[in-house]
């Protein structure tokens, strides 16, 4: 399998600077819940160099869920700026947002966020579909090939383990060859075992590929395969270091 | 996203609610079937009609007494308080010698008790001359029609309508046979060959004396100037192009207004071709009355898509979030959504055409069906003989066309966009946190 490559311990240099794939300045972002005011953001900055891997943590209302959906383009910030592979993302409209994640976001959930009643190769072939690209079957194979799937591709999510379907997920991310993966608690609903092998599946991508991954996690298990974590507390951040 | 990607996720999404697809469908279903069934009935009855009325021939000219025609309607005001025309005025045609013009008769009509030693009927008794039988294509069963001499002597003669003689003599045979009208002895001196008498022109129950005996021994109705009045005048041409209706229709007016002595024509001239455009225009405007009460089962088949949409764009908020999330755009969910329903409606457009179609088509046989098994019981149908269907009910023919298939198709499009366009605007505007957080 793919996972147990031996070349996962190949890590890509952290000083690798020639280019930044996501710079935030001054992020913030504020929610209206009826009267009140709710400063979820309050002004973070950070950048994440090309390949990087990175980890944010943070206990529940720190402004990290919040932070992934604007990382991820779901959403635009009240003020600051975001720079994904320089383009400015924080004007920009619901569909300019949305091809931009259909190029260059890919998405990992908890919940695994499959689409019922489709095989894994029909959801893996999905992002081609939206994007109108060329040869969908056979880059969705080639992906689901690549995170140990090639004998499940015609297998519906009721019929796959918590692990195969968040396999099935991460094909789904990576099919388009987008920049950025943004794995939001990837383990959280999986066993101790299929946790690590798909940890070790995102591992391998971020190496091999030299994918940026963001992990957005609590548990510090996860945590540590990252090379660097940004802890937020209250909508800021509290702490952002390396690994050891 | 290609229109084939479209189509299939919608198929999928429609295959994955069978019953609720079903019974979606089954709305449309009803409603278009309902406007081709209606619509294909009503230009069946404009047909027949129209066939009715091109059967009596078309090289025939109606002259009516009163000018004046409804402008709205087409109709005329009711005949029988002008008297205007009378039986003089269709022997002056008849001796004018105005060119293309081969018959005249007058006839006048009364509704009148007939009796005889075993029954008494309600009847339309019709008074006119010899010239009808060849005019309007008299066919006897038994007997003869009256005569030129007949018409001259006044003569009690009558000629009865197949079911009217039944009706008056049960028990023995009606020629040679007396009636009583308005205690007048009458003599039965033939009866009509059945037409069915399905036809609302049917003479099965019809009665015809000489319009002599009718003005001088029944019931008299004179003009000031002491002519006798009569109800309409027929002429029959010798040819039945435009140029010749029009010569003799210019020749009779010149002719009556001058006999009239009037400023103004105290009568209309109508053909057989005024008759069937209004009926056309009536029966148009019947069927397309018929067609939009179908229509509105379309509307509420329309309602019920709008509604399972709305359901389940709400039931797969989830699975929108997803899409958009992974970088559909508004357009894309749009579309999909909209293909949903136009699929839906088109689909129950087309098993719905098939129905519709389906039904007429059966409509159609079961009235052939029908009028073949009473034109047998007509031809040998013996004294109380209970075949055939009662008399008066009409089959129903019906006539399919093109039309009201591509209309109702059509239409269901319509249906689908515009009832699909508000869920799926909505799905469209979900804001994919949101949707994705739906559970």
């Amino acid at each position: 399998m793919a996972a147990h490559n031996p070349d996962v311990a190949h890590r890509r240099p952290m000083n690798d600077q020639t280019e930044a794939t996501i710079v935030a300045e001054q992020l913030s972002k504020t929610y209206q819940m009826g009267d009140m005011k709710v400063e979820a953001l309050r002004g973070v900055s950070f950048s994440i160099t090309h390949g990087e891997m990175v980890a944010i943590m943070g206990p529940s209302g720190s402004g990290k869920s919040t932070a992934m959906n604007l990382l991820g383009c779901l959403d635009t910030p009240t003020n600051g700026t975001y720079k994904l592979d320089g383009q400015n993302v924080a004007g920009l409209n619901e569909d300019a947002l949305a091809a931009i994640r259909l190029r260059k976001i890919g998405f990992v959930f908890q919940a695994f966020n499959l689409l019922p009643r489709m095989s894994a190769l029909e959801q893996v072939e999905l992002p081609l579909m939206y994007a109108g690209a060329p040869n969908r079957r056979g880059r969705a194979l080639e992906a689901l090939e690549s995170v140990g799937l090639a004998d499940r591709v015609d297998h519906s999510p009721v019929e796959l383990s918590g692990g195969q379907q968040q396999r099935v997920a991460i094909a789904r991310a990576l099919v388009s060859e987008p920049s950025l993966l943004l794995a939001d608690e990837p383990t959280g609903n999986l066993d101790t075992r299929s946790a690590s092998e798909i940890m070790d599946v995102i591992d391998t991508l971020n190496t091999q590929r030299g994918i940026t991954t963001i992990l957005v996690t609590h548990e510090n298990e996860v945590a540590s395969r990252a090379r660097r974590i940004i802890r937020f507390r209250d909508g800021r951040i509290e702490k952002d270091e390396p690994v050891q | 996203m290609t229109p084939t990607d479209g189509l299939r996720m919608a198929l999928r999404a429609l295959i994955a609610n069978k019953l609720r697809t079903a019974l979606t469908l089954l709305g449309m279903v009803i409603g278009v079937a309902a406007v081709i069934t209606l619509m294909s009935v009503g230009a069946g009855v404009q047909a027949s009609i129209q066939d009715e009325i091109r059967s009596v021939g078309t090289n025939l000219l109606f002259i009516n007494p009163g000018a004046n025609r409804n402008q709205f309607s087409g109709l005329r005001d009711r005949r029988s308080s002008v008297q205007t025309l009378t039986a003089q005025d269709a022997e002056a045609i008849q001796a004018a010698d105005i060119p293309g013009i081969t018959l005249v008769y007058p006839q006048r009509s009364i509704n009148g008790a007939l009796l005889s030693p075993d029954g008494a009927v309600q009847a339309q008794i019709t008074g006119a001359t010899e010239a009808y039988a060849d005019t309007r294509g008299v066919n006897l069963a038994e007997g003869i029609f009256f005569t030129r001499d007949d018409v001259d002597r006044n003569a009690r003669v009558i000629v009865l309508g197949p079911t009217l003689a039944e009706d008056l003599f049960p028990e023995q045979r009606a020629i040679g046979a007396t009636v009583r009208l308005n205690n007048q002895h009458f003599t039965v001196i033939g009866v009509i060959e059945s037409d069915g008498g399905e036809s609302f022109m049917s003479r099965d129950n019809a009665a015809f004396i000489p319009l002599s005996a009718l003005t001088t021994r029944i019931r008299p109705s004179k003009t000031s100037t002491g002519e006798d009045v009569v109800s309409q005048i027929v002429v029959q041409l010798t040819d039945e192009d435009e140029a010749t209706i029009a010569a003799v229709k210019q020749g009779i007016e010149t002719l009556l207004l001058s006999r009239h002595d009037s400023d103004e024509q105290d009568f209309s001239i109508g053909s057989q071709a005024d008759a069937i455009e209004t009926i056309s225009e009536v029966m148009g405007v019947l069927t397309v009355f018929l067609g939009a009460v179908a229509g509105i089962s379309l509307l509420v088949g329309g309602i019920g898509i709008m509604n399972i949409m709305l359901v389940s764009v709400t039931e797969r908020t989830r699975e929108i979030g997803i899409r958009k999330a992974i970088g559909a755009k508004r357009r894309d969910i749009m579309s999909q959504f909209m293909i949903e329903a136009v699929a839906v409606s088109l689909g129950g457009g087309v098993v719905g055409a098939l129905t519709g179609t389906g039904l007429s088509w059966s409509l159609n046989k079961l009235g052939e069906a029908q009028k073949a098994a009473s034109a047998a019981s007509g031809a040998g149908g013996g004294p109380g003989g209970p075949g055939g269907p009662p008399p008066g009910v009409t089959s129903l023919t019906t006539a399919i066309t093109a039309e009201p298939i591509i209309l109702a198709l059509t239409v269901s499009i319509v249906i689908g966009l515009v009832f699909g366009i508000y869920p799926a605007a909505r799905a469209s505007r979900l804001s994919p946190i949101e949707a994705l957080r739906y559970e």
